[in-house]
């Protein structure tokens, strides 16, 4: 139920008292209300809940997070010889979807 | 960055995994308490990847599945009254009642609408002025914001044919819950991204100190997951207990100010009865007074309506995390997700839903069977 969509914002409007955004999410735009999320600017991403923008993305933070996380990758495995008996034997590269790859829990309220 | 590729990477989320496997050195029992964390956890068999003896309960962070029988019933005696157009969530329509479910009333002439968003009930309220139109909305902090603007926009507009049915679930009083129970296995948490969106970290806080439980803020992506579990772990070897925030790129300390203060406004907090949970103090919300006027229970003489749940489903335990879908001798037989016993089966954030759409009904009876008798 809080399945919530990560989309970039391309143009804000306001009609009827209520403002208004498109989000475009990889090849969809789709019309939001931005009125929970006043102070996002087009051209930022923004999360997408039951039609309403809730929350903006840290671009700054998730690219420090990402680098973190390869970082200490890198890290680990060098330090410890990064380990092939480690991997992972039941995920396999189909069951992660690929870039462009429809979303998979697209269409559902939750 | 689209921010969501980046966070199916497979070699990023093996580079996870590696870590945990170097950092985790016991037999860790976590709960991820939303039901989209749940999903992703089992959709890419994360689950099963953890070290041995380190084990995921699943917790009770799906609004549907915790969403009472009555409520249910409620909602289907309005979609069967021939003035009222019942609108509702897409997961909602197959959720059991007593008796039957909203799809059922649909296909026997009842005027239930699926949507999207609630912003479209109000559309649809405007374009049918003579019928009464129930928006049906369930749950918890991160959708309340988005329903509460049901009620919020009819006052507004003075749409006087629009109601609101409504069940909101709050997960800090259910987490307390589940921390404070006998029972209670559970070692550290990942607490639920989107909620924190809206509400900000501050409730987690209060939890971390009090139970001394560590809870990390996670998101909904594989690799978002698994480096939850990594800090989660890293915190138990170490002796710590403290609030974390994974999901920092969409959550702040501070949440959403304007969402929090909609929610003031329209609702005001209750006690909630929970499917499988039973009756908990000020863990649920309900329509404020300034509000009331479209509190469809209230309009509809709703309020006389108690059904007891079924005996049969074992809900109750797991959405505690006290049972796996496969010890319930319902499982893939007398309950599916095309016939389903109880919520966790319906909605594709339930537990057995999970389970039994990502081939975990194929057979091997390695767990002991529990049945209903032990209840809550």
């Amino acid at each position: 139920m809080c399945l919530s969509i990560p989309g970039k914002l391309i143009e804000k409007s306001e009609a009827d008292g209520i403002l208004l955004g498109k989000v475009q999410f990889g090849g969809i735009v789709k019309g939001v209300c931005m009125d929970l999320l006043p102070e996002a600017n087009v051209g930022e991403y923004v999360l997408v809940h039951v039609g309403y923008a809730i929350t903006q993305i840290d671009a700054a933070e998730a690219r420090q997070n990402y680098e973190y996380m390869e970082m200490a990758g890198m890290l680990e495995g060098e330090l410890a010889g990064f380990p092939d008996d480690a991997r992972p034997t039941k995920i396999d590269a189909e069951k992660i979807p690929h870039s462009g790859e429809a979303m998979p829990r697209d269409g559902e309220s939750s | 960055m689209k921010y969501l590729d980046e966070y199916r990477d497979e070699r990023l989320f093996r580079t996870q995994l590696a870590r945990l496997q170097q950092i985790a050195k016991h037999p860790w029992v976590l709960m991820e308490v939303c039901g989209g964390q749940t999903h992703t956890l089992v959709r890419y068999g994360i689950d099963e990847l953890l070290p041995a003896g380190m084990e995921m309960v699943h917790g009770p962070g799906c609004p549907v599945c915790v969403t009472p029988v009555e409520i249910i019933d409620k909602a289907i005696a309005l979609a069967e009254r021939p003035e009222t157009i019942l609108v509702s969530y897409g997961d909602m329509m197959r959720v059991p009642g007593s008796k039957t479910d909203l799809l059922h009333v649909k296909a026997l002439g009842g005027d239930v609408r699926m949507v999207y968003s609630p912003m479209d009930s109000i559309k649809i309220a405007r374009e049918n002025p003579t019928r009464e139109v129930v928006f049906f909305g369930v749950g918890f902090e991160t959708t309340a914001p988005a329903n509460a603007m049901v009620a919020w926009q009819a006052k507004r507009l003075g749409l006087k044919n629009l109601s609101l049915l409504s069940s909101h679930v709050l997960v800090p009083p259910a987490v307390e819950m589940l921390l404070s129970s006998p029972s209670n296995r559970v070692q550290g948490l990942i607490a639920p991204g989107h909620v924190c969106a809206i509400m900000g970290t501050s409730e987690y806080e209060y939890l971390v100190n009090k139970y001394k439980v560590p809870i990390v803020i996670g998101g909904f992506e594989p690799v978002d997951l698994m480096e939850a579990i990594v800090m989660l772990a890293a915190q138990l070897e170490e002796g710590r207990a403290e609030l974390e925030n994974q999901y920092s790129r969409s959550v702040r300390e501070d949440g959403n100010k304007k969402a929090q203060e909609l929610i003031a406004e329209v609702f005001e907090v209750c006690d909630r009865k929970w499917r499988g949970l039973g009756e908990a103090p000020k863990s649920g919300m309900r329509l404020s007074e300034a509000y009331r006027e479209f509190d469809a229970e209230i309009r509809f003489n709703l309020t006389d309506i108690k059904v007891d749940e079924p005996k049969e489903c074992i809900s109750a335990l797991i959405l505690q995390g006290l049972a796996k879908p496969k010890q319930c001798s319902a499982f893939g037989t007398r309950c599916t997700p095309e016939s389903p016993l109880g919520a966790p089966m319906v909605s594709n954030e339930g537990a057995c839903a999970a389970y039994y759409l990502y081939r975990r009904h194929s057979g091997e009876a390695d767990e002991e069977a529990v049945s209903s008798g032990g209840g809550a």
